[in-house]
């Protein structure tokens, strides 16, 4: 598939010049094309911030709702209508900090859903404030004194929860982005991929050498070895990329509602059983 | 009727049981009031109860009655303690007519020195020549049952059914606790010590007995309710519960959210995705949920929010009523768009509103409010089982095409509604303002049309407004109005007053207020509000809209409902 499918006409796009969003705009349709994703069977759902405005970018269906709160909504797309593809796509400070809480009981709940976190460690929209991933140290005009909070690590959290798929890439490293992309993109159950992208208006110090001289990828490495995996996530003199762990097969949230087991059609093509709601109200005259 | 009891009220008798939580109140009070119910009696109950699991002082209240009884009142016939501090814990409703029916071994030897009516009923005792002490409240069903002259076996049937989980030997004790009980009854009534002539009611038989959470929850069942996502908050669990036990049956996806914010937010994704999606809460849940509320507005998505109501601000009375989250639901969510905003009056009611709910929300893209409180949803009676001959789901989707413009600009300011893998368009929706086809946008004259296309809506769906609903004299000279749960109680409190110059004006739709709302005020000379509130939100909401003061406010902001006979009074007092 090419992935002109994708691209829409006559788009004001609001990102910076240079932004490491256009390379992760540029890999996600790539790996779309490449797995042959129908467009209109793809939901792109975001919160807010300069990564949350992605969706509005290629052509998919849409649901950009609030700050922080991609992530139930996405799950709740993929419980009514299993058949879609849906992925939860925004930056750090709206996944890990405002819908921090979303965060970790998506985890737990294990949708079959990519979650795409787009982290440059810094707040753009707003411009410049430390988000959950900055490092410490970093000065901001609000973090006057430096970042003094431990950095959120999105990796090792996810493992310690024992999420279904667990990755991080590398904006500047298009090839091994799209296809990590779509190694979860594929994977049933939870997906999270975390991708580094540099911030050029607002993030001096993450800049795009920054992480080309603090990256290295995952060679030889077994996902399925939990302890190992949480050990890389931790590593922070050089951040590995990759697959870090896949968990041992789940049942994805919606296989676990209990509703799609006898029948796979989405909800809004089924109707109410009248006569099991008759039924029902019936108990209630107590009759013996 | 009673030779032992002088009665206010011949045509019904009241019980109250009192004691601490886990003591089995709730058992007792549904096996009683199925029973009562199967033996073809008219039954109400309601509850109150503290704030914890076990201990603590807990009510039930029960009423029995040849006729219809649907409301609380104070008055007790009745009164079984089944724990020391029990009496003191009603006593002030205790009078020269109550019985007291008790074990005196469990709630203390100085029952005697009360000068309350006391009768001792070896509760325990019997239970223990049974097999085991915890079929004393089951003894105590029976005897209560046996005041009534109920008998086996119908009611006996109803014990093997309730307890059809536990082994044979305790459905044959129980069973044999339940006989023992009737025994004591009769014995009571034959001493004349207590005697109801509370003939049956043939009606009663094919009628439901259901509570306010039931009924909302069939509603939304009827509604074609299939998503709901919550975080439990007394007193709106019960919807929840409710619809999680039946969800195989009915296909509904329940799950219980993280917060409130997950709830609504998956709501709001369920119905994008073509789910008919709810979720129940109470005030400080709902707080959460506000922006969500608000994005339902921007969305243009359809969203049912259940709202139990229960006393605040903050955590305030966690286990009490009060109706005092009108104005939350009606300003709840920043910018402006609209909403609907129901309260329910009667079971009835819950179940209708709820069903209509669904549909309505559908049709105009709106956020629509089923505002009960914990009166409401704790409380039940039989009533007429809901009628679903006529019942219809309008699913307002609609297949799109390649062109498809989720917010197209139409006469009537709603947009047809795709949902995504239906057709070969994209939806696209969006919290930032959008153009017609749901992407962002900050074109200013586009934001103008866009607002007034989402308030154009709000003029439109007043025309499936919920008529004002007018009970008493048609020529009346005094208008009771109400909202939501009092209705019963102020249709019981007017009908003791007997008068015929006054009539009960009932809004189980308060927003939009029904537009001949003005009209029913005008026709009054003197106007009385009753709220289970402290400020009086709905007589504010009718001066805004109409202009029109209400004279006389009757409010009560304790934690508990109006009883029938202390708002008759507080009406007598205003009506003069």
């Amino acid at each position: 598939m090419d992935t002109k499918v994708f691209d829409m006409n006559d788009i004001d796009i609001a990102w910076c010049p240079g932004c490491g969003n256009f390379p992760i705009l540029k890999t996600l349709k790539r790996a779309l094309a490449e797995l042959q994703i129908k467009s209109t069977d793809l939901v792109l759902v975001s919160g807010i911030g300069q990564a949350a405005k992605i969706p509005h970018y290629l052509k998919a269906n849409v649901f950009n709702g609030l700050h922080g709160r991609a992530l139930p909504a996405a799950t709740a797309i993929k419980a009514a209508n299993p058949a879609l593809t849906v992925i939860a796509e925004s930056g750090d400070g709206d996944m890990y900090g405002e819908g921090g809480n979303h965060f970790i009981h998506t985890i737990r709940r294990n949708p079959n859903i990519t979650n795409i976190v787009h982290n440059n460690m810094v707040y753009g929209l707003t411009k410049g404030q430390a988000s959950p991933t900055s490092q410490k140290g970093f000065v901001t005009p609000v973090q006057v004194r430096g970042v003094f909070l431990e950095p959120f690590n999105p990796l090792a959290v996810a493992i310690a929860l024992n999420a279904s798929f667990v990755a991080r890439a590398f904006a500047g490293d298009i090839d091994r982005t799209v296809d990590i992309l779509k190694k979860a993109i594929e994977h049933k159950g939870y997906a999270l991929v975390d991708i580094f992208q540099p911030c050029v208006t607002f993030n001096r110090i993450n800049t795009i050498q920054w992480f080309k001289e603090h990256t290295y990828y995952l060679e030889d490495h077994d996902p399925s070895d939990r302890q190992k995996a949480f050990e890389k996530a931790t590593e922070t003199e050089k951040l590995p990329l990759g697959v870090f762990y896949k968990s041992p097969q789940k049942p994805a949230f919606e296989e676990n509602v209990g509703i799609y087991e006898e029948k796979q059609i989405p909800l809004y093509e089924r109707d109410l059983d009248k006569k099991e709601l008759n039924n029902l109200i019936d108990t209630y005259k107590m009759r013996l | 009727m009673s030779k032992g009891l002088s009665s206010q009220n011949p045509e019904s008798v009241s019980i109250v049981l009192c004691g601490q939580a886990g003591q089995g109140i709730q058992t007792v009070e549904h096996l009683l009031t199925r029973i009562l119910k199967i033996a073809g009696f008219n039954v109400f109950a309601t509850k109150e109860y503290m704030s914890r699991i076990r201990g603590g002082m807990n009510s039930t209240s029960i009423r029995i009655s040849s006729r219809p009884v649907r409301a609380a009142v104070s008055t007790i016939d009745v009164l079984v303690p089944l724990n020391k501090g029990a009496l003191r814990h009603v006593e002030r409703n205790v009078s020269a007519r109550t019985i007291i029916l008790a074990d005196k071994d469990m709630i203390g030897g100085d029952i005697d020195q009360t000068g309350h009516r006391f009768v001792d009923v070896p509760f325990t005792g019997t239970a223990v020549e049974i097999g085991d002490k915890i079929y004393s409240n089951v003894v105590a069903v029976g005897t209560l049952a046996g005041l009534f002259g109920v008998e086996l076996p119908a009611a006996g049937k109803y014990i093997e059914k309730f307890f059809s989980g536990k082994s044979s030997d305790v459905v044959q004790k129980n069973l044999a606790a339940i006989k023992k009980g009737f025994a004591f009854g009769a014995e009571l009534v034959k001493s004349t010590k207590i005697n109801f002539a509370i003939a049956s009611d043939a009606g009663v038989e094919d009628q439901v007995i259901l509570d306010g959470a039931e009924a909302v929850a069939l509603g939304a069942i009827a509604g074609g309710c299939n998503f709901i996502a919550s975080y439990p908050m007394s007193p709106s669990t019960g919807v929840l519960a409710f619809l999680a036990r039946h969800s195989k049956t009915f296909d509904i996806v329940a799950e219980q959210a993280e917060d409130e914010i997950a709830a609504i937010n998956m709501a709001l994704g369920a119905w994008y995705a073509g789910s008919r999606a709810m979720v129940t809460t109470s005030g400080g849940g709902f707080a959460l949920m506000i922006e969500g509320v608000s994005l339902a507005g921007m969305l243009e998505s359809p969203m049912v929010i259940h709202l139990g109501q229960r006393p605040g601000p903050a955590t305030g009375l966690p286990t009490r009523t009060e109706q005092a989250d009108l104005e939350l639901a009606l300003y709840a969510g920043h910018g402006e768009f609209p909403r609907i905003i129901f309260a329910p009056g009667t079971i009835q009611d819950a179940f209708c509103l709820t069903q209509r709910a669904f549909n309505l929300a559908d049709k105009y893209q709106v956020p629509v409010f089923i505002l009960t409180d914990q009166y409401l949803i704790d409380s039940y009676y039989n009533t007429a089982a809901p009628d679903l001959k006529n019942l219809k789901i309008e699913k307002h989707i609609t297949r799109t095409k390649k062109d498809y413009k989720r917010y197209e600009f139409t006469k009537s300011g709603v947009s047809p509604r795709g949902v995504p893998g239906f057709g070969d368009g994209f939806v696209v929706v969006d919290s930032d303002e959008h153009d017609a086809e749901g992407h962002i946008t900050e074109d200013l004259d586009l934001r103008i049309r866009i607002v007034d296309k989402r308030l154009k809506k709000g003029e439109l769906l007043k025309k499936d407004n919920i008529p004002l609903e007018l009970t008493g004299a048609k020529n009346y000279k005094n208008l009771i109005v109400c909202w939501g749960s009092t209705h019963n109680i102020a249709e019981e409190a007017m009908q003791k007053l007997d008068r015929d110059d006054v009539a009960l004006l009932h809004f189980k739709q308060v927003y939009p207020l029904p537009n001949e709302t003005a009209e029913y005020l005008q026709k009054a000379e003197k106007t009385i509000i009753v709220e289970n509130n402290a400020t009086s939100q709905f007589a504010k909401l009718i001066k805004l809209h109409t202009g029109i003061d209400i004279d006389r406010k009757i409010l009560k902001y304790n934690g508990l409902s109006f009883f029938v006979e202390e708002l008759a009074e507080k009406l007598k007092e205003a009506l003069n």
